[in-house]
């Protein structure tokens, strides 16, 4: 019997009092795939970084054995260490602008890493740093090498890190949320680009991610951890098709899935059919800069939004959906085109004409850490649409406050408590509550629940269902991911390039999609069913190719 | 490039314009006979006169300026009594004390403010970012703390104390050097630098302090970035990090501060010159200023402020250089 790649036996990692990891043990034999699936603080990145040693020099206290490639982690020097770094293990971080230092060509920082690992010439680590950047598909390798990486695009710069992973042919390759912060079209390359990779070099792979989806695309095999511990581990189809913990299967039940129905429905709130709509936008525009520096960020956008429904608006990064998400609230002026409000036209009001509408139109942020000033108590953020409005009693304020977090479902005691000692989730509660307060007719939420996970995710989701099924509120709902949109609108429009490429119902535009983008986004959602990813693998590179 | 170039100098000629329009209220059109106060207190009425007419003191204000302007940029006639001199461009006017053009007496005193400066320039770089990398290589150890306090204890002395320390060290107790003297480099190099040795040492020990704690600081920033964790996940030693990596992201903010020090040691410099008897800009600002040679003084601010702009001006474009993600504009 051969030795596994990895061994970890015991593994234990504190943070002074805090424990990320508390007795893990697994194997992954050489060539395999493992998918280390879990939400925030289940010690999955912790896990992964002690595989090379990473916490040494950090004051985390490691306990256990890591054996990987014949390295004892935890007893080699620091020779040994450098050797396994790189050399027979490399590691691909989640966010690509950041890991690469923003001062030296990408070809540079490959070739130095390479020329760490192998005592070579500058010019054949070059040639080195060319050669796996053209083998990850980055287009005309030898010219891009001596690109800085602020000249490459989120998805040029992943492959960029792969190629440094790949350039000294390590025996594993640990990646840790490889494609958090990118496209789901880019992931969808990236992951295949992993796949094939793997299939050629015959290298095994560690996969770390939040996103189960991401990992039933890619791995063999899957260890579900929760709290530091492993939950469950099997392979893929059988712990994603019958999972056997309770907790790997409410994990399941909360990935919101692209054949997923609504959540909640139209309330008593809703519009009468044939009502007029809340909010029309007619041919909306916005341009940024001047002259040669002129950019399109929303073009010719128009869309209507009724009392009680949610006009989901979906695209990639850069489409435009944020602007114009920003205009429909008017935090952003139009450049052109119309915007109608309750039959008023609001889009080119001044901003003292504007303010009687400013309370009923409103917008929830995506990240629920920068929208609350630290500095000041929830309640007094919850409070600041009603003291804006004009309420001075203070007694009559405190009530409502705390009626309107407790509507949210969180602790009305928790009044005078600060953002920071709140979790992720909670914190967009707070945000949703403070929206309320103004008692708004239509919200804008802006990627909403992009920064929770799953679990949460789906907490906050159904929460606004309830809560614009009660009150009948207009919901235009911003996202990146096609499946979260999916559970909450009733309509759907789907951005490109600041155009909206294709509008319809929900079922439709889901069900058979006309626009190739349309079709080109659905088939890059990764899928819980391993089968079904095979399969979805091959649509992509028909697509890809026609 | 070129366009940011231009702008740049557009930019240049607006703050030297708003410096000379400064000046010139400030100095010319003060309170009390500016004739006579320019022409020194021993004139005689008649000098007097002519000074006033030099200098067009019974013209409007603005007429005054604009003949003081005009001379910068295109030169002008000066009357001595017996015959006319010519100023040429750019004439920033006549010492009437010492009866010299002052861009003459300014130009015989750059070259030895310019030897000072650049070689303490030259010295605290080397010394400060030395010291900075050195107390991030050894962070957290003895050397650091030791380097921490020595550099403060720099900051923390006067220039005229250390230079006296090293003068009474270094010159007359251990005799290894001779007392600082300036002589022009092009007269002979050796004694030139040796001369300046200890002037260069003192300015530097002061200055190196600032440099020694801004490069430490930006480097422990770097090292703290997610880029410094992929190249230790590749095995990259602890030395190349730090003298690759973390460098790199300490030159753009010393570049920044290099140029401010660098542009306005020209006109400061004061101190030093006057402890080491270096005959430069600084100890003749001192002395126009003691006599009130008004025709100096504003012509050494001006010289001053245009070194400063300079400098910056400079700096901008290195700073450009050095993190491409700068788009000059």
């Amino acid at each position: 019997m051969t030795t596994p790649l990895v061994q970890v036996e015991d593994l234990t990692i504190d943070f002074g009092t805090v424990r990320a990891v508390d007795g893990l043990s697994f194997t992954l034999e050489a060539g395999a795939a493992l998918g280390v699936v879990g939400e925030s603080g289940s010690g999955k990145s912790a896990s992964a970084s002690a595989l090379l040693g990473l916490h040494r020099g950090t004051g985390a206290r490691v306990t256990g054995t890591v054996r990987v490639a014949g390295t004892d982690v935890g007893a080699a020097d620091e020779a040994q260490l450098r050797a396994l770094r790189g050399g027979k293990a490399a590691m691909v971080f989640q966010d690509p602008l950041s890991s690469l230092d923003p001062y030296y060509t990408v070809g540079d920082q490959i070739a130095e890493v390479y020329r760490v690992h192998n005592s070579v010439s500058r010019r054949a680590a070059r040639a080195r740093a060319v050669e796996v950047l053209d083998r990850v598909g980055i287009p005309d390798a030898a010219r891009r090498a001596r690109s800085r990486p602020h000249e490459f695009s989120g998805g040029m710069r992943q492959r960029a890190l792969i190629a440094m992973a790949l350039a000294c042919e390590p025996r594993l390759i640990v990646a840790d949320e490889p494609t958090t912060a990118l496209d789901v079209t880019v992931q969808a390359q990236i992951l295949d680009l992993l796949h094939d990779l793997r299939r050629e070099t015959g290298m095994g792979l560690l996969l770390v991610t939040h996103d189960v989806g991401v990992a039933a695309e890619s791995v063999d095999d899957i260890l579900v951890m929760r709290h530091g511990r492993a939950v469950e581990r099997g392979p893929v189809s059988e712990v994603l098709g019958a999972p056997s913990r309770p907790y790997t299967r409410e994990l399941l039940a909360s990935v919101p899935r692209l054949d997923g129905g609504r959540v909640g429905g139209p309330g008593p709130g809703a519009a009468p059919p044939g009502a007029g709509p809340l909010l029309e936008a007619v041919g909306l525009r916005r341009e940024f800069g001047r002259g040669a520096r002129r950019v399109t960020a929303v073009d010719g956008v128009s869309l209507t939004v009724r009392a009680g429904e949610t006009l989901g608006i979906v695209g990639e990064s850069g489409s435009g959906k944020t602007t114009l998400g920003r205009m429909l609230v008017r935090l952003e002026d139009p450049t052109a085109g119309r915007l109608r409000y309750g039959g008023r036209e609001i889009g080119s009001l001044p901003e003292k004409d504007l303010r009687p509408f400013r309370r009923e139109l409103q917008m929830v942020f995506q990240d629920p850490v920068a929208s609350l000033n630290p500095r000041r108590s929830v309640g007094e953020s919850v409070a600041d649409p009603l003291r804006a409005a004009g309420e001075t009693d203070e007694t009559r304020i405190r009530d409502r406050v705390s009626g309107l977090l407790e509507r949210v479902g969180l602790d009305a005691g928790r009044y005078e408590r600060y953002p920071h000692e709140f979790s992720g989730g909670q914190r967009q509660r707070i945000g949703i509550a403070r929206v309320l307060a103004a008692e708004p007719k239509l919200i804008v939420c802006d990627e909403p629940v992009s920064a929770l996970d799953v679990t949460t995710q789906a907490q906050v989701i159904a929460l606004l269902a309830e809560l614009q099924g009660e009150l009948g509120i207009g919901l235009v709902f911003i996202a990146h991911d096609l499946a979260v949109v999916r559970q909450v609108s009733d309509r759907v429009a789907v951005m490109r390039q600041g155009r909206i490429v294709e509008q319809g119902a929900v079922d439709e535009v889901y069900g058979s999609p006309q626009d190739p983008y349309t079709q080109q986004l659905l088939a890059a959602v990764p899928t819980l069913d391993p089968a079904h990813a095979a399969a979805r693998r091959a649509t992509r590179s028909e697509l890809a190719a026609a | 490039m070129t366009g940011f170039l231009l702008r740049r100098l557009g930019g240049a000629v607006f703050v030297l314009l708003a410096l000379t329009v400064i000046l010139y209220a400030v100095f010319y059109v003060a309170p009390g006979d500016v004739a006579q106060i320019a022409c020194g207190p021993r004139c005689s009425p008649a000098q007097v006169a002519q000074v006033t007419e030099q200098l067009r003191l019974d013209d409007p204000v603005y007429t005054q300026y604009w003949h003081f302007l005009q001379g910068i940029v295109a030169g002008q006639d000066f009357s001595t009594g017996t015959g006319v001199e010519h100023c040429s461009a750019p004439c920033l006017g006549v010492s009437y004390q010492s009866d010299q053009q002052v861009m003459q007496l300014i130009l015989t005193k750059l070259p030895v403010t310019g030897s000072l400066v650049i070689g303490a320039f030259v010295c605290w770089i080397l010394l400060g970012v030395g010291t900075g990398v050195l107390s991030v290589r050894r962070r957290g150890r003895v050397t650091e703390r030791v380097l921490t306090w020595l550099t403060l204890a720099g900051t923390a002395t006067p220039v005229f104390v250390i230079g006296l320390l090293l003068i009474i060290v270094f010159c007359s107790t251990l005799q290894w050097l001779p007392s600082p003297a300036y002589v022009p480099f092009t007269q002979d190099p050796e004694q030139w630098a040796w001369g300046l040795l200890l002037p260069w040492v003192s300015l530097a020990l002061i200055e190196s302090a600032k440099y020694a704690r801004l490069t430490r600081s930006s480097m422990l920033e770097t090292l703290a970035e997610d880029h410094v964790r992929t190249f230790r996940a590749y095995g990259v030693s602890e030395r190349a990090i730090v003298g690759r990596h973390a460098l790199r992201g300490a030159v753009a903010p010393v570049i920044a501060l290099s140029a401010l020090d660098f542009g306005s040691m020209f006109g400061g410099a004061v101190l030093t010159e006057s402890l080491f008897g270096i005959p430069g800009i600084g100890r003749e600002l001192v002395h126009a200023v003691k006599v009130v040679d008004l025709p100096v003084v504003v012509g050494m601010v001006l010289v001053t402020g245009f070194f400063v702009v300079l400098a910056n001006a400079l700096a901008d474009m290195l700073y450009a250089l050095a993190d491409r993600r700068v788009v000059l504009s």
